[in-house]
C-alpha cells in the first residue's frame, strides 16, 4: 500500500480505470475530451475555469493538470491565481448566502 | 552572469554522463520505452533520412547570454568558434547543395568575427531560404552590432529569434535579467527597417521554448496571444511563431535533474507521443554542420557528440549522395520532437 493517500504518479495512471469498466472508462475520456476542445469558449478559457473548479473541489490531481495546462498555453500565474480568487469568492459566497436561510429559519422561530 | 555547465565543471558537461542518465532509470527498468523500441512499433526503424532541405551551420558556441534551458551550454566563456577555413569548406558545400535551407545558428552566430564576410558570401550562392537564429539582445549588446537589422535586410536574410514570452518575467527568468527590455528594442528596430512588417518580404520569425518543466501549447494560439501581446503592448509586428520543445539535454537537463522534475517530464515526452511526427521530424531532412565542421544529424546530436553514421564525418569531404545513405542516430531525447503536434527549428511538423 502506499504511504499516502495521494500520489502524484497516481495521475499517469488514470486512463488505467478502463481497465475496470471499458465501455463507462472510454465514455469518460470521450466525453471529457470533447468538453476541452475549442468550442464557444476558447481552450484557454476552459483551462482557467478546470482550474478554478479544481480548487474548489480541492482535487490535487486537477491542481497539478491544470496548472500544467495553463503554463503550456501561457496563461501568466497572474491570471491563474485570479481565476482562484473566482472559484474562492464563488465557493465562500455560497457559503454566506446560506445566511439567509439561518435569517429565515431565526425569523420564523422566534418571536 | 551564470556560467556554462562546462566552465563549471558540472558532471553534465561530459556527454557520457548525459547519455547515461537518458539510457538508464525508467527506461533501463522498462516503465518506459526506448525511443527506438517505440518506433519499432510503428515500423518506423531505423530511422533513415529522405531528401535534404536544411543545411544548418553552428558558427560557435559563443554567446553573450546564458540561458537556462540551453541546449548547447552557451556563453561568454565558450571559445569554440568556426575559423574562416571551415567556413570557406561550408561556403564550397553552399554553393552545390541541393538544400533549399540554409539555417546559421550559435550561440550568437553574430559574435563569431568573421560573421559578416560569412553571410555576404553564402548570400550570393542563392539560396532560397537564409535564415540567421539571433537571440535579438546581441543587437543591442555593443554599438558595432546596432546596424545587424540593415546587414540582414541587405542580404535578405530571414531572422529568427527566441523570446520564450510576452511578459518580463518569464523571459527573464529563462534568459537573463534585463533580456525582455533588450529582446523589445531589438524587435523594434528589426521593425523599423521593415522586418515582419506587413507587405514586406523581411521575414521575422520568434521561437518560442517553454519557461521550464512543461510542453509547448497549441503553436497558433501561442503565435495569437503573442502577436496580440507584442502589437498592443509595444507595437511590435513579427511573421510566424515557432513553438520548440525543450529537449532533456545539457543545461535543461541539468534543470530538470536538479527540480526533481525530470521523470515526469520524460513520461510527459512519451505520452505526448505522436508516430506522425516522427515522419518529418527534422533529422529527416537537415543536416548539422558544427563551428569545426564535423557533421551531425541534427544539433542535439551535434552537442551530444554523436557525429554522423557514414563514412563521411566532415564538410571538407561532403558528398551528398553518400551522406543521405545512412541511419540516424536516436536517443531518448528524440521523445521531444515527437511529442504532440512534434517540434524543429522550424516548428511543429504534424
Amino acid at each position: 500500500m502506499s504511504k499516502t493517500y495521494y500520489d502524484p504518479a497516481d495521475l499517469r495512471k488514470f486512463g488505467k480505470i478502463t481497465e475496470w469498466n471499458e465501455e463507462l472508462g472510454n465514455k469518460f475520456f470521450d466525453y471529457y475530451g470533447k468538453v476541452f476542445e475549442e468550442g464557444a469558449l476558447t481552450a484557454r478559457e476552459k483551462s482557467l475555469i478546470a482550474l478554478a473548479v479544481a480548487h474548489t473541489e480541492q482535487c490535487p490531481y486537477c491542481i497539478d493538470a491544470y496548472t500544467k495546462d495553463g503554463l503550456q498555453r501561457g496563461i501568466t500565474k497572474e491570471q491563474m491565481m485570479e481565476a482562484i480568487h473566482v472559484g474562492a469568492a464563488i465557493k465562500s459566497g455560497a457559503t454566506l448566502v446560506h445566511g439567509v436561510q439561518m435569517m429565515n429559519k431565526v425569523n420564523k422561530l422566534e418571536m | 552572469m551564470k556560467k556554462s555547465l562546462l566552465a563549471r565543471n558540472n558532471d553534465l558537461a561530459n556527454t557520457q554522463r548525459q547519455l547515461e542518465i537518458l539510457s538508464n532509470g525508467i527506461f533501463a527498468d522498462g516503465e518506459l520505452l526506448t525511443f527506438a523500441n517505440k518506433i519499432k512499433e510503428t515500423n518506423q526503424f531505423p530511422l533513415r533520412p529522405k531528401k535534404l532541405e536544411i543545411l544548418q551551420i553552428n558558427l560557435g558556441y559563443m554567446c553573450n547570454q546564458v540561458c537556462a534551458h540551453c541546449h548547447v551550454d552557451a556563453g561568454p566563456d565558450r571559445k569554440e568558434i568556426m575559423t574562416t577555413e571551415t567556413m570557406q569548406q561550408c561556403l564550397d558545400v553552399i554553393k552545390k547543395t541541393g538544400a533549399h535551407t540554409l539555417d546559421l545558428t550559435g550561440g550568437a552566430p553574430e559574435m563569431n568575427p568573421n560573421f559578416r564576410w560569412f553571410v555576404e558570401e553564402a548570400a550570393k550562392a542563392g539560396i532560397k531560404d537564409f535564415i540567421v537564429r539571433s537571440n535579438l539582445t546581441i543587437i543591442r549588446a555593443n554599438k558595432k552590432y546596432y546596424d545587424l537589422p540593415k546587414f540582414f535586410k541587405k542580404h535578405n536574410v530571414h531572422v529568427v529569434s527566441s523570446m520564450p514570452h510576452w511578459t518580463r518575467g518569464k523571459t527573464d527568468k529563462q534568459r537573463g535579467s534585463g533580456v525582455f527590455d533588450k529582446s523589445i528594442k531589438a524587435l523594434q528596430m528589426l521593425n523599423e527597417v521593415g522586418y515582419g512588417m506587413e507587405g514586406s518580404n523581411l521575414k521575422l520569425d520568434l521561437v518560442y521554448n517553454p519557461s521550464g518543466a512543461f510542453l509547448p501549447g497549441d503553436q497558433m494560439a501561442l503565435e495569437n496571444d503573442f502577436k496580440k501581446a507584442l502589437k498592443d503592448d509595444f507595437n511590435i509586428s513579427f511573421n510566424y511563431l515557432f513553438a520548440i520543445t525543450n529537449l532533456p539535454i545539457s543545461r535543461f537537463l541539468d534543470y530538470l535533474i536538479a527540480s526533481e522534475n525530470y521523470e515526469d517530464y520524460m513520461f510527459a515526452l512519451v505520452e505526448a507521443y505522436n508516430p506522425a511526427a516522427v515522419e518529418n521530424v527534422m533529422c529527416t531532412n537537415t543536416l548539422s554542420v558544427s563551428w569545426d565542421g564535423y557533421l551531425y544529424d541534427c544539433d542535439f546530436n551535434q552537442m551530444l557528440n554523436l557525429k554522423i553514421n557514414s563514412k563521411v564525418k566532415h564538410i571538407a569531404d561532403y558528398n551528398e549522395e553518400l551522406l543521405q545513405d545512412r541511419n540516424i542516430i536516436i536517443n531518448q531525447y528524440c521523445y521531444g520532437c515527437t511529442a504532440g503536434a512534434g517540434s524543429s527549428c522550424q516548428g511543429v511538423v504534424a
